[in-house]
């Protein structure tokens, strides 16, 4: 019998590791002065240092020794007074020199934690996730493979490789085992990448894409019968190129190695690529032993060893924590938790404060990006941010505050700046949207109306003030709704003695 | 007992993706000790004052500033490259790995 994910959970006890690597955003790479820029033309990014020409000398990049620190101090590292680079010797052609340069047994931050909250049934958890080290090292080459039946590389011909990659500051954040997750081990791990992400991009020390790679998950997982305090062997799954995929990664090898382990079969230490597609993990290369890589201290690099005013300098300039900000924002803004998950869900958390900091009403900055903005952009299957300006938001909503825009106008007005009619105010004079607010105009329309419902303004007459709902509605519609409602059912109510 | 064995130095020779030939182990294998066997008389004068070393100057934090300078072009990134094609490096299929 096949066990699924619960039956998989309720036998079995998963103990999780989690390896991120993240590229730093600095403007050169970490050994030599290349420009580290996404996206340009293969092998214009290199050099005789990241090409490993012969008789090269690498030096650091200060900048992402202090990127490295300041991840550390956000992790609750401590700073390692002295630290080394080391040569990681592999013979593959990402790596031009035939070794990475990162680091062995002296990483630069050590003994960290983060702690990452997630729903549980028995409602919000907080788990520890232990960090071991935090290291740096440098990214490598690119490859593509062509040729053969499927294009995958056993079948390929020849490899093409572009070095533009090769030497980009890379730093690894690797976890303690992670116990006692039990079934929710998936969104735990989940949560961390998370929240690390939010961490770094706070710091601004990396674009954290992980569509483009800049942030990568390397997901550890092992089984073990659950009470048998035995730890079982790992797989590691490689490949994981987003948050939700992290969670599905997980899910699927949990289950794979439950059906393995009930089959009577062993787990193989190896290294599995995670398919998109099917959400399954298939094998990878098996893993080398450690010391296959030949480790041993770069003998071109001097080491590191950050003063503690270095490192308390760098500790002052912590931002707020994502997490603790959150929270800050919820109680500022007095909404409940369900439009706050919303709010970070839709990743407009930032935008929604950046709107109010610009002087917009805060429920209305909420509601506008929660609901126009979020509905346009998922019509045209993008970024809500990219598609208009926080300033514009604010303009916008000032208008509405002011009355000088109804929200039925004020849509129209997101609609052009959205659809590159140009600013707020460029589009409210192209599409003659302003709120009709001159009373002779109005009055004209609401005699018009009453005219053309002479009974309903009796009504109204005699006491029956919700039936004025009708004339507004007739008065709104041959305005062309560019009227203020409120303003209306006022001069329609004085009118008809009712004021 | 030699510190290092015929089959450490074929070990090592394929994880070098070097192509010996049997008898290129066997003197490899044997030089190879002879190195370490010299190397080793260091540690006859190293004592416990003496920290380990992997730089000849004691000197740490050189760093430069995070600063581009113009790198190679393609056309001079790929001039020593055996083959190239699109622009890239190319080089024969990598078989049982990824
Ligand atoms: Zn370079």
């Amino acid at each position: 019998m096949t066990l699924d994910y619960k039956g998989a959970t309720e036998k079995y006890e998963p103990t999780l590791g989690l390896e991120v690597h993240v590229e730093l955003n600095t403007n050169s790479k970490m050994f030599c002065s290349c420009a580290t820029e996404f996206g340009a033309e293969p092998n214009t990014q290199t050099c005789p240092v990241c090409l490993g020409l012969p008789g090269a000398l690498p030096v650091v990049n200060g900048k992402a020794i202090e990127s490295t620190i300041l991840i550390g101090l956000a992790l609750n590292c401590s700073i390692a007074p002295y630290s080394r680079f080391a040569r990681k010797n592999y013979f593959y052609p990402d790596m031009p020199k035939n070794f990475q340069t990162s680091q062995y047994d002296e990483p630069i931050c050590v003994d960290g934690y983060l702690d990452v909250e997630i729903e549980t049934d028995e409602g919000p958890k907080v788990f520890r996730v232990d960090i071991e080290r935090v290291h740096m090292e440098e990214d490598t080459g690119k490859s593509l493979h062509v040729g053969g039946s499927t294009g995958r590389i056993h079948g390929a011909e020849y490899s093409l490789l572009d070095y533009n990659r090769a030497g980009i500051p890379l730093v690894e954040i690797v976890t303690r085992i992670i116990p006692g997750t039990g079934k929710y081990a998936p969104q735990v791990a989940r949560a961390y990448v998370t929240q690390l992400r939010d961490i770094l991009r706070s710091l601004g020390v990396s674009d954290v894409k992980m569509e483009q790679g800049s942030l990568r998950c390397d997901a550890n997982v092992s089984l073990a019968p659950i009470g048998s305090g035995l730890l079982g062997t790992r797989s590691e799954t490689k490949n994981v190129n987003s948050l939700r995929s992290v969670e599905r990664a997980l899910t699927g090898e949990i289950e794979r190695q439950a059906n393995r382990l009930e089959a009577g079969e062993r787990i193989i230490q190896e290294t599995r690529h995670f398919l998109e597609e099917s959400g399954l993990t298939r094998p990878g290369r098996s893993k080398e032993q450690a010391e296959d890589y030949r480790y041993f201290p770069e003998p071109d690099l001097v080491p590191v060893t950050p003063d503690a005013k270095w490192i308390e300098e760098l500790r002052a300039k912590l931002p707020e924590n994502p997490a603790d900000r959150r929270k800050r924002l919820q109680k500022e803004w007095n909404v409940p938790d369900s439009e706050m998950n919303s709010l970070i869900n839709a990743e407009l958390v930032d935008v929604v404060e950046e709107t109010i900091k610009l002087g917009a009403e805060p429920t209305r900055a909420r509601t506008w990006w929660l609901g126009e903005i979020s509905r346009l952009a998922n019509e045209k299957e993008v970024a809500p941010t990219s598609l208009i300006t926080t300033a514009f938001v604010a303009e916008i909503i000032a208008l509405i505050t002011s009355g000088d825009l109804t929200d039925k106008l004020a849509r129209q007005v997101v609609e052009g700046v959205v659809n590159g009619e140009g600013s707020p105010k460029q589009v409210i004079e192209k599409r003659g949207l302003k709120v009709v607010s001159d009373d002779s105009a109005l009055m004209v329309a609401i005699e018009a109306a009453i005219a053309a419902q002479p009974d309903t303004a009796e009504r109204i007459r005699g006491g029956n003030i919700p039936a004025a709902g009708a004339l507004i509605g007739a008065v709104m519609k041959a305005t062309g709704g560019q009227a203020d409602a409120a303003k209306v059912r006022e001069l329609l109510l004085k009118h008809l003695g009712q004021g | 007992m030699a510190a290092i064995s015929r089959d450490d130095v074929a070990h090592l020779a394929k994880l070098a993706r070097v192509e010996m030939t049997p008898d290129e182990l066997d003197h490899m294998a044997t030089e190879l000790d002879q190195i370490l066997g010299a190397v080793k008389r260091v540690q006859e004068v190293a004592t416990a004052d003496i920290a380990p070393t992997s730089h000849p100057l004691s000197m740490s934090n050189v760093f430069r500033d995070d600063v581009v300078k113009p790198s190679l072009t393609n056309e001079e990134a790929l001039s020593g490259a055996p083959a190239k094609a699109e622009d890239r490096f190319k080089v024969p299929q990598i078989l049982g790995e990824e």
